[in-house]
């Protein structure tokens, strides 16, 4: 018995990195596309960072006052690792979902709705772990990473990646047409703005700042930033659990609406 | 033969075409239902999202920038400074966004240049309406983002604060123009995404908008004046805070925004006619 639902296990895996593969062969013809991914955060590490942090001593970060750029550059990281799994999650699965029945034409072939779901993440996880080596690697060049702690700090790019991307996949299943993805940029706004990512929260009232404390950016952005500043706290094992407990959640819940929308 | 048979009308001789004017009235059914049916989720982004840049950047990070004395010079405060910014940075975001996919799919998706240019209309006539049409979207929401920041305080004088509106017209102009052109020129739409990533956010980020370009250096600050986003910026904060403005470089922003936009209106309607009359 235990056997055999290993053997299923192992033909998922195998059969999920078939869609992975797809998705490289799609990128290899786009390299422009897939290299822009990587500049975002640098250039909002330049210009905020750099260019409006000429007019901020810094921050307190665990009691020592950090300069601006890295207070603001493992917030950056987070937030390009959230901004890409959502992009991935949902207007790309959207498109082939409705336009281009990628995945229709998939469960014509031995894969399940399972594959799609775990392939699509693990493209995403993919993508966003090589902008993420980018971005860390161009912060040690700068002088921005402060302990080898940082090295953790993609793995937890990629936890944020699943997290996001999970519950991202999971909405974009009830997607009626693009007007929807109104929605998803004026969640991604304010969290982008308000997650601790340019400026501490502390000054915010208890209720909001207990909102906040509970959105995922904020979660990754206070992981991130313990991290490359070596000063990790109780926070980030806490970040650590619920960025996985989310991340599994989507993914059960995307694979489950996959089968409903698919399985005709 | 006093009753010669009646010849038959000349049908190489095309009665004159109408003006241009009427040319342009006619489209404008066309565009006033297009506008009609998508200004509502436009309107919530054009709203929330200048007043949540506000908030974040203006009134919380201002704060520390204020708090510690060392802002730019010639605004009373941080959000005085970047308003200006974010209005401009808002005009180009849109008429950015509007120039792109709406335009090449209207050659390539649902064709409807084609059908067009199969009427009485001239390419010349469906380029200026659709930029004006892109214009007017500016406008109105520039307008919004104007009256969301009037209780702030951040204009000088109602003069000043027109003027300031109509420099993003102008600044729409341009920008949607240009981008019109890439649009009609371009074979894919691939290239969208990049004009959105290696275009529009480093323009936006670098231009002045959060911060005075002097902070840059002094090679990366000659560069950023080649932005016309730069240019508009200027001009802006100029008439919005009431600062005195040399007129030779007040000259030579305008100069920049409205060359630009000619070009770009210029080589969408040469592009335009390769692509639908050859």
């Amino acid at each position: 018995m235990a056997e055999r639902a290993a053997a299923e296990q192992a033909a998922v895996v195998m059969m999920a990195w078939h869609l992975v593969a797809r998705h490289v062969r799609v990128y290899r013809r786009l390299p422009f596309v897939f290299l822009t991914g990587f500049l975002e955060p640098v250039f909002f590490l330049f210009s905020i960072g750099i260019g409006v942090g000429a007019m901020i001593p810094g921050f307190e970060v665990g009691g020592t006052l950090i300069p601006y750029a890295t207070y603001v550059a493992p917030a950056m990281l987070a937030t390009s690792a959230m901004n890409g799994a959502v992009m991935d999650s949902t207007f790309n699965i959207f498109h082939r979902l409705k336009y281009a029945k990628l995945y229709d034409a998939l469960l014509a072939t031995p894969m399940t709705t399972a594959d799609v779901a775990v392939g699509e993440v693990t493209w995403s996880l993919i993508r966003g772990g090589i902008y993420a080596t980018g971005f860390l690697g161009l912060m040690a060049a700068m002088g921005l990473v402060h302990s080898p702690l940082a090295l953790l700090a993609l793995p937890a790019c990629l936890l944020i990646g699943l997290a996001v991307g999970g519950v991202g996949m999971w909405l974009t299943t009830y997607m009626r047409s693009w007007q929807d993805f109104e929605f998803i940029t004026l969640a991604l706004m304010p969290m982008t703005l308000f997650s601790g990512t340019f400026f501490p929260i502390l000054g915010f009232p208890a209720p909001l700042r207990w909102l906040i404390e509970f959105t995922p950016l904020y979660r990754g952005v206070v992981l991130c930033r313990e991290l490359t500043t070596g000063m990790p706290t109780v926070a980030s094992g806490y970040s650590v659990i619920y960025l996985v407990a989310l991340g599994v959640m989507g993914v059960l819940f995307a694979r489950h609406r996959f089968d409903v929308l698919l399985r005709h | 033969m006093s009753q010669a048979a009646p010849r038959p009308r000349d049908i190489t001789t095309v009665p004159p075409a109408p003006g241009h004017l009427r040319m342009l009235a006619r489209q404008s059914d066309y565009h006033w239902t297009r506008l009609r049916r998508t200004w509502k989720g436009s309107v919530v982004t054009a709203i929330l999202n200048p007043l949540l840049y506000v908030a974040a950047m203006g009134l919380v990070l201002g704060s520390y920038i204020d708090a510690a004395g060392s802002g730019p010079p010639g605004a009373a405060s941080y959000l005085h400074f970047i308003a200006a910014g974010l209005l401009a940075g808002q005009a180009m975001t849109i008429a950015i966004g509007d120039a792109t996919y709406p335009i090449y799919g209207a050659i390539t998706w649902d064709k409807t240049f084609w059908s067009m240019v199969a009427t009485p209309l001239r390419v010349v006539d469906i380029v200026t309406a659709a930029l004006a049409a892109i214009l007017l979207r500016v406008a109105l929401s520039c307008a919004i983002f104007m009256l969301t920041l009037a209780p702030f305080g951040l204009y000088a004088n109602l003069p000043g604060a027109l003027l300031a509106f109509g420099v993003q017209l102008l600044l729409g102009w341009a920008f949607a123009a240009l981008v019109c052109a890439y649009s009609v020129w371009t074979p894919s739409e691939a290239g969208f995404s990049i004009i959105f990533r290696v275009v529009l956010v480093p323009l936006y980020l670098f231009s002045g908008a959060f911060f005075p370009i002097s902070n840059l250096g002094p090679v990366l600050e000659r560069l950023a004046m080649f932005s016309p986003l730069w240019h508009a910026i200027e001009l802006t904060r100029a008439l919005m805070l009431g600062t005195p403005l040399a007129p030779g470089a007040a000259l030579l922003h305008v100069g920049v925004l409205l060359g630009l936009g000619v070009l770009g209106w210029w080589l969408s309607v040469r592009l335009l006619s390769r692509r639908l009359l050859s």
